[in-house]
């Protein structure tokens, strides 16, 4: 059986689409079968950060309704036959997301999959609950930034009271990525550090992504940034990341900075 | 001119760490403890009825967190005639 992991942050455009791409990518290059789910029903994206928005036929909301058998809808990335897409649909509501829908997909990928990622649209309505429901691990995506960290304590919140484990009395698996990371703004004191972002929230660190035109780069290309580029700083902190998912302990580090100097802040261990 | 600024300027990380701690702990209270309330105030109104007659209206139950302790505050008006038990 797969593992099933949300992609979650409550606040829009902090990185959960980049970070879903980058992670599945990241974990399939491993050889690992691997599908990354849209929830966002209405304003799907993560077509088109992949590179498949031309190869979409059928959608989620399609498969749920019955329209469309699961193996129709999935879409296999171009560059790592490991990876698999199942896009969002663009033109219905996200009230066609039915909980025992969502619930059957889930079941049926986790299956044939190693990884489910969920990448779970903003906010905490319907769509955002409904992605997190049946995840075995949650990766909250975090900007060092107020509004973004606020939205984070509530979401962390509804994942330890709204999915199936948290109603089963068992602890969800929470992992805090801080991206957008600027480690100058931040030693100006001009951004939350690593530690404060870490202190308030209480969940412990997958991974720092840095602020980077690279994933820029990625997403107009339409690559995953673990793919676009591997030795990029924000790739490599993705394929750190994706190692600790798999239970690896490696230190944490902010790519393209001396490890001399980020020993005495990020010592701390890794979730 | 932009250089003075730099470094006349005060740090804001500061701010925004204490801003949403405070901000925070408020928040995860109303959120996490509306339940608890609601159910703390039927019991306590059970509990009282059983020896006096009190309006279900004049029992307030409010719950305050604090950064050390949290206080709970019970206000319940009591009747002159209250003595007489509950049917």
């Amino acid at each position: 059986m797969g593992k099933v992991i949300v992609v979650t942050s409550g606040k829009g455009g902090v990185g959960k689409t980049t970070s879903s791409a980058a992670l599945g990518a990241a974990l399939a290059r491993n050889g690992e079968k691997v599908v990354v789910v849209d929830f966002d029903v209405g304003l799907r994206n993560l077509d088109l950060v992949m590179g498949a928005e031309r190869r979409v036929v059928y959608d989620l909301v399609n498969v749920i309704q019955g329209e469309a058998k699961l193996t129709q809808a999935l879409i296999r990335d171009k560059r790592l036959e490991t990876l698999y897409l199942l896009p969002a649909s663009q033109t219905r509501d996200k009230d066609n997301l039915t909980a025992e829908g969502v619930a059957a997909v889930i079941g049926a990928l986790k299956v044939s999959f190693d990884w489910v990622i969920c990448d779970s649209p903003a906010g905490i309505e319907r769509g955002a609950t409904l992605a997190m429901r049946h995840a075995d691990v949650a990766i909250v995506v975090t900007n060092p930034e107020v509004s973004s960290v606020r939205d984070s304590d509530r979401i962390i919140g509804l994942l330890d009271s709204k999915t199936i484990k948290a109603e089963n009395g068992e602890r969800m698996e929470k992992h805090l990525l801080l991206t957008r990371y600027d480690p100058l703004r931040a030693e100006r004191g001009d951004m939350l550090k690593v530690e404060d972002v870490l202190e308030i929230l209480s969940i412990p660190l997958l991974g720092i992504v840095p602020e980077s035109m690279d994933v820029l780069r990625a997403s107009n290309v339409g690559a995953p940034v673990t793919l676009a580029d591997e030795r990029s700083a924000p790739a490599v902190a993705y394929f750190d990341a994706a190692r600790r998912l798999r239970g690896e302990t490696l230190p944490i580090t902010v790519p393209g900075e001396k490890r001399g100097f980020l020993g005495k802040f990020f010592g701390r261990k890794a979730a | 001119m932009n250089l003075l600024r730099l470094f006349s300027r005060t740090q804001s990380a500061p701010a925004a760490r204490e801003r949403l701690q405070v901000l925070l702990a408020h928040e995860r209270a109303a959120v996490g403890d509306s339940d608890l309330v609601t159910k703390l105030r039927d019991e306590i109104l059970r509990a009282i009825s059983k020896h006096m007659q009190v309006d279900d209206e004049k029992v307030s139950v409010r719950m305050e967190r604090g950064a050390q302790v949290s206080t709970l505050a019970v206000d319940i008006e009591i009747p002159f005639d209250a003595g007489k038990k509950a049917a």
